[in-house]
């Protein structure tokens, strides 16, 4: 327990209204682990991702980031909201790939991975260049460089969105859903690559109703139902051994896809 | 050419149309400028600002569109002038078409702005930028393309705005092309001609919007 965990969330809550849709949850991601959350549309699952990098502030239990509290500091007891700056700062350890791509339709999609290379991290433009070429290519899209998102297929612009993120070299990669928007045709192309990065050492936290994909590159996985964790454990407990109820008819849902019909 | 013909009283009274016309181009050039920084900005913090910096901006964009173009111009001249506040007539119509302009700007830069998709501010928040870079190299240049179209026609209508001027004195191309028609009566051929020159200006800045809209037509979704 000397080092703390990469990311640390413990009793987290957050409300939108009258709607409580976080009603503490507690997760862990190890340096190096892939730990996917699955659950059911409104289970939380997108929410949590949302709080981990202040696009939604929690408002209650704590998230802490190689043992920083996200958000806020502490004086004393008091929290301490951060200012713009430091959140901007907090955000740039981690990258985020959206389910709708969200690339930046102005720019190419060099410039796209480019933009976080020399505005936030202050590289050089021949650095930020090479660092952005060399991680188009290993999305598969070194020829695609000078291309603007409306020239590429919905999968390219996810790998383009990829490549954004992880170019900044994040302590923590989160995927929302992120082949939830393509053609099922283009969904094995992302995979792959996010397959590749899992491989690679890469931290990963990612929401994915892709089943399978989940079973094969997760450590750990968190069942979310109403805004708890109401199981979590290793992929081969979670798919071959569930005991919580929903989540046997949750997964109920995909058992054609295991081969257990 | 003979006297009493179009072409000689035109030729005649060249140079008082022309330092007209450019008085017409200059005074619509400063408002435009004037309205397209001044409009940014305060749609900038019609959009983001602080409360109270945002009721004071909206305040401001309601009062200039509900106010006639020429009180205002009026106001200006000769109502800062009660105050001691002097301004050139050229000066006072370029600040009071400005200022009106400016409130049209700044809600089509809200508009603009707003129609981005909230995925863009996410994303630019994502990879860590800060609030002034992800507006200068995420939202502005998305939100810009957006209001062309919008912002070419207040410049059209700057442009024919110009035209109140002569209320107050300024003799730019309508005052001067009334004041050649005092000397030679040809009322119909040199309003004709006024007409023709004004749809001139306004064409090519039409045609010039329309070149940047194509110019940014990557822009699209």
């Amino acid at each position: 327990m000397n080092e703390p965990a990469l990311l640390q969330a413990r009793e987290v809550r957050k409300t939108f209204g009258q709607i409580e849709v976080l009603k503490g949850i507690d997760l862990t991601v190890q340096q190096g682990q892939v730990v996917s959350l699955i659950g059911a549309s409104g289970s939380g699952k997108t929410t949590f991702l949302r709080c981990i990098n202040l696009l939604e502030e929690h408002d209650g239990g704590e998230i802490l980031l190689d043992g920083d509290p996200v958000g806020y500091t502490l004086s004393g007891t008091r929290r301490k909201r951060l200012s713009e700056t430091k959140i901007s700062a907090q955000r740039a350890r981690l990258g985020m790939v959206f389910q709708q791509f969200n690339l930046f339709p102005h720019l190419s999609a060099i410039d796209n991975v480019m933009l976080g290379l020399t505005k936030v991290q202050g590289k050089g433009h021949s650095e930020a260049k090479d660092i952005a070429q060399h991680w188009l290519g290993r999305v598969g899209l070194a020829e695609r460089a000078g291309h603007y998102p409306y020239q590429l297929s919905g999968g390219q612009q996810q790998r383009v969105a990829i490549a954004r993120a992880v170019a900044m070299q994040p302590r923590l990669l989160l995927f929302d859903e992120v082949t939830s928007a393509l053609d099922p045709e283009l969904v094995a192309e992302v995979l792959g690559v996010m397959q590749g990065l899992a491989e690679s050492g890469i931290t990963m936290l990612l929401v994915s109703h892709e089943m399978m994909f989940v079973r094969d590159v997760s450590n750990h996985v968190v069942f979310l139902d109403q805004g708890k964790v109401a199981e979590a454990g290793p992929p081969s407990e979670i798919f071959g051994n569930p005991q919580n109820d929903r989540l046997k008819s949750f997964l109920g849902r995909f058992h054609g896809l295991f081969g257990r019909g | 050419m003979a006297p009493g013909t179009f072409l000689f009283e035109a030729w005649q009274a060249r140079q008082s149309l022309l330092s007209g016309l450019g008085v017409t181009m200059l005074s619509s050039a400063l408002s435009i400028v004037m309205a397209t920084v001044l409009g940014i900005a305060m749609g900038v913090v019609l959009t983001f600002g602080w409360w109270w910096l945002r009721l004071l901006a909206r305040l401001y964009v309601d009062v200039m569109r509900g106010l006639p173009l020429l009180v205002l111009i009026l106001f200006t001249y000769y109502g800062l002038a009660l105050f001691g506040i002097n301004v050139p007539a050229f000066w006072a119509g370029v600040i009071a078409l400005g200022a009106f302009a400016t409130a049209h700007v700044a809600e089509n830069f809200r508009g603009a702005v707003q129609s981005v998709p909230a995925g863009q501010m996410e994303a630019a928040k994502a990879i860590g930028l800060t609030f002034g870079k992800r507006l200068t190299h995420v939202i502005l240049p998305q939100a810009v393309r957006r209001m062309l179209p919008p912002w070419v026609n207040t410049a059209l209508e700057i442009v024919k705005g110009t035209t109140l001027l002569s209320i107050i004195g300024v003799v730019e191309l309508l005052l001067s092309a009334q004041q050649a028609m005092a000397r030679n009566y040809m009322i119909i051929d040199f309003y004709l001609l006024t007409a023709a020159l004004y749809v001139a200006i306004n064409f090519t800045l039409a045609q010039l919007g329309a070149t940047l809209e194509r110019r940014y037509s990557y822009l699209r979704y």
